[in-house]
């Protein structure tokens, strides 16, 4: 009879761990993998991937009904928001500072810090803080959410390799991690990598997010790059180590598919269940590729991928 | 894997006879390598040679077809581990298994709702592969009679599952030129089942969840009774035993070339699972990790529509990228005074904008540049999106006979062309767009009045 023996691969290198939270704030870590994602046969799993719930800082304009009426009022209020996000099985939470963006409010420093204290306040997860994604504005308001957030070793974000030197500047001096988001694209992300590590940052601040595609929407091109920099790391590369984050919410509710709701063919079926499967597909397919933090809209999909997680680490 | 030249050579007479054109064997065993020569050109290759040479250089993991000619379903020969390594090449089939005890109306709803399914996504039509008929009456005529009532509206391949073989000779009566798979030969039935599918000329799975050194040793004994075409159901039925599993399985064949374990596979994603998204997860995962057929106990179009996109992603050449085809699209119903965007044909870019457009509830019109299938900025980058090419399709496509304005949209990440498609095309004022589609809605509000 062949016997088969287990055809287990050397890999040398291993996934920085990053801790967020702590000191009287509930706290995880992330990383610390020396094998491909959940092959338990191979190496243990010291952190198994947790799954964020995306809060914004106000009310969205244009979610689909179906977020819309699975949250109601809560999306009228960050803490409330918060609280029923934690009952709802967040493991952390991601707080979007949208209304300080430009066309959306262009809401300033101190509208973030009251944010950010609320939702501090609200619940003991720990916190991931996103600005609106331009340049002046981001730096304005996180500077001040890294100061009221002292101690409470938060993550911050997106650096860019165009603009990262504050946003990393302020999280070395208030102990929080970075969050560096680049093009769906190896070498760019490793690049920033080496920029906020020039900054002073340490591998165990840093958090990768590599640009997610939603299924149908450039997914493949997020799964295949997120697998080169988890099998280069594992390679002993330090610096396409750091853990990975997606926003597999808010790319998966922002295609048609769970968008729209008239007007479609007959043949795409239910939307509800469409839009919720995109979002879970979307999300199993990227933990799989090395996802360490998936970031999530809809509760029902936050329960599966809990479960799928559950069940990956066995 | 493919053979080195070197490897060949180990093969040939070594008489450096040149009869095959070639000064030595060995300079020919490279070109046999390049696959620029066949092997049969030496006249002086011994049989056992051949022989040999053939089942050195098989595919690490056999081509199974399943289903008649015209309607065949290929699965396996993969070569990578990883898609970015080159690409993935034969996408999973996906079946809906139906069960021969049900009544004949609802196998007859169930052949209906997948064989009317049929979307269509960035110009390429989704559908599932075919059908999974269970013996679970466990009778023989009842499960040939089920099997005929699919075959009557259907052509689509077949996988035949049962454990018993007489059940599976009744049904193969009525089903073996069609080609089905046969579902199973196990420990304990694999001899009249690997006789079954010789007999036939059909493809069998060989079932074995005790382990995989176990699943090798059934495979060899059914390869001595002549039968190749093999497909695998290791058990692992849940996410984690899925995964390392079929990882296993992959790495054996690729990485080891271990030919008992060569071939594709089969899951059942839905019997372990308490809900229809534990199924779509857990199928979800089997399409990029290493299912040749992935057999779906629910089916639903909102089930169907997803996965389906998912394998169209993930069997996505990563070299090709996928393109529609260039020229002006109305988007939703629109007029002469409707704005004119631009942008390019590759399929994620224009669904994007085009999706967008459709959201914002603003007709408009769109003029897809032909740039290969790259996006703006990448095409841009590769010099295959500039102001020569626009004005180019513009003519192409005789884009001014569609709208009585001299005014165009341009992709707010390729702003830099203003000046030149203002050269290029005289009289024509370029506006330039937001940088994402997603904000093409709010920008027509402010700044496109009919
Ligand atoms: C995947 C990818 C590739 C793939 C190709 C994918 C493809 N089919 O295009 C591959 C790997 C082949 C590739 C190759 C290259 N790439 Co490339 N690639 C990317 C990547 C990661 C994603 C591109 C993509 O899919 N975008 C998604 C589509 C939907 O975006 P889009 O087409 O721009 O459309 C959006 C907007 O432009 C807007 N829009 C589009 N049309 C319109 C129209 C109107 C009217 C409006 C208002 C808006 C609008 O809406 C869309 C959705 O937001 C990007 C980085 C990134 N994340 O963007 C780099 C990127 C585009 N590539 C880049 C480069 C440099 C290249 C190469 C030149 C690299 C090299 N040195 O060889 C080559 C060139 C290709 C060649 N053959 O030579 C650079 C371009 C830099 C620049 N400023 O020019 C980028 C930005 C990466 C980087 N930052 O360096 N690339
Ligand atoms: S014909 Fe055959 S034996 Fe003769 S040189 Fe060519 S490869 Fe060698």
């Amino acid at each position: 009879m062949p016997g088969v023996e287990t055809p287990l691969e050397k890999w040398t290198g291993k996934v920085h761990e990053v801790t967020l939270g702590g000191n009287g704030r509930k706290s995880i870590t992330v990383g610390g993998e020396s094998t491909l994602p959940f092959l338990s046969f191979e190496a243990p799993i010291p952190h198994p991937p947790v799954v964020a719930i995306e809060v914004l800082d106000m009310e969205p304009q244009d979610w689909s009904p179906h977020l819309v009426s699975v949250w109601g009022d809560a999306l009228k209020d960050p803490a409330v928001w918060a609280k029923k996000a934690v009952e709802c099985g967040a493991d952390l939470i991601v707080l979007r500072l949208r209304s300080a963006h430009p066309e959306a409010g262009d809401t300033g420093v101190d509208h973030a810090k009251k944010a950010v204290e609320a939702v501090l306040a609200a619940v003991d997860l720990p916190l991931i803080v996103l600005g609106p994604e331009v340049e002046e504005k981001d730096n304005e308001v996180l500077v001040g959410v890294s100061d009221v957030a002292r101690g409470q070793k938060i993550a911050l974000g997106n650096c860019s390799e165009k603009n990262h030197r504050t946003i990393a500047a302020v999280c070395l001096s208030d102990g929080h991690v970075a969050i560096g988001k680049s093009p769906i694209e190896i070498n760019l992300a490793k690049q920033l990598n080496i920029l906020l590590s020039d900054v002073g940052l340490a591998p165990e601040s840093i958090l990768m997010d590599p640009t997610t595609g939603a299924l149908g929407y450039g997914l493949e091109y997020s799964y295949s790059v997120m697998e080169r920099l988890r099998i280069a790391a594992l390679m002993g590369d330090k610096m396409t180590a750091m853990p990975m984050l997606c926003t597999v919410g808010e790319e998966s509710w922002r295609q048609k598919e769970s968008r729209a709701t008239e007007g479609l063919p007959p043949l795409w079926g239910d939307h509800q269940e469409r839009a919720i499967l995109w979002e879970e597909i979307t999300a199993v397919s990227l933990l799989n590729s090395g996802a360490d933090i998936v970031v999530l809209r809809h509760p029902r999909v936050v329960e599966r991928i809990k479960a799928t997680i559950a069940s990956l680490v066995g | 894997m493919a053979l080195s030249g070197i490897e060949i050579y180990k093969f040939l007479p070594k008489t450096n006879c040149k009869k095959c054109g070639f000064p030595t064997c060995l300079a020919f065993a490279m070109k046999v390598a390049q696959k620029t020569v066949d092997i049969i050109t030496c006249p002086d290759l011994s049989d056992e040679s051949r022989q040999a040479l053939e089942s050195a250089g098989r595919p690490p993991i056999k081509l199974v077809s399943i289903g008649a000619d015209g309607k065949k379903l290929e699965i396996g020969n993969e070569v990578v581990m990883f898609r970015h390594e080159k690409t993935f090449y034969h996408p999973p089939g996906i079946m809906r298994r139906i069960k021969d005890s049900s009544p004949a109306e609802t196998v007859a709803q169930q052949v209906a709702e997948v064989t009317e399914f049929k979307v269509d996504r960035v110009g390429i039509e989704l559908s599932l592969n075919g059908f999974a008929i269970e013996n679970d009456s466990g009778d023989g005529a009842a499960f040939a009679k089920c099997v005929e009532a699919v075959m009557a509206k259907t052509d689509l391949p077949l996988v035949l599952m049962s454990s018993k073989p007489e059940a599976m000779a009744a049904a193969l009566e009525k089903s073996a030129a069609s080609r089905p798979l046969i579902y199973a030969a196990t420990g304990d039935n694999w001899e009249p089942m690997a006789e079954l599918a010789s007999k036939h000329g059909c493809p069998l799975a060989v079932a074995e969840p005790k382990g995989l050194s176990e699943l090798a040793a059934l495979v060899e004994e059914v390869n001595k009774k002549g039968v190749e075409d093999i497909v695998l159901d290791p058990g692992a039925r849940d996410l984690g035993s899925s995964l390392n599993t079929l990882t296993q399985l992959r790495r054996l064949a690729i990485k080891k070339n271990f030919q008992p374990l060569g071939y594709p596979i089969i899951t059942f994603p839905g019997t372990n699972a308490a809900s229809v998204d534990e199924e779509a997860v857990l199928a979800s995962q089997q399409v990029a990790k290493y299912a040749g057929i992935i057999v779906l106990d629910n089916f639903s179009p909102a089930l169907a529509y997803p996965l389906l996109t998912l394998r169209l992603n993930i069997y996505t050449d990563p070299q090709k990228p996928i393109q529609v085809q260039p020229g002006v699209y109305p988007i939703g119903a629109p007029k002469e005074s409707s704005p004119l965007c631009v942008t390019t044909n590759f399929s994620l870019t224009y669904f994007s904008v085009a999706g967008e457009l459709e959201g914002s509830g603003h007709a408009a019109w769109l003029l897809v540049c032909d740039t290969e299938g790259l996006s703006v900025l990448t095409a841009w980058a590769a010099g295959k999106f500039d102001a020569e090419k626009i004005a180019k399709n513009f003519k192409e496509f005789d884009v001014a006979s569609k709208i009585n304005h001299q005014r165009v949209i341009i992709p707010g990440r390729v702003a830099v062309l203003k000046g030149e498609i203002e050269e290029e095309l005289a009289g024509w004022d370029v506006m330039v767009g937001p940088p994402d589609a997603m904000d093409i809605g709010g920008y027509l509000k402010n700044n496109w009045s009919n």
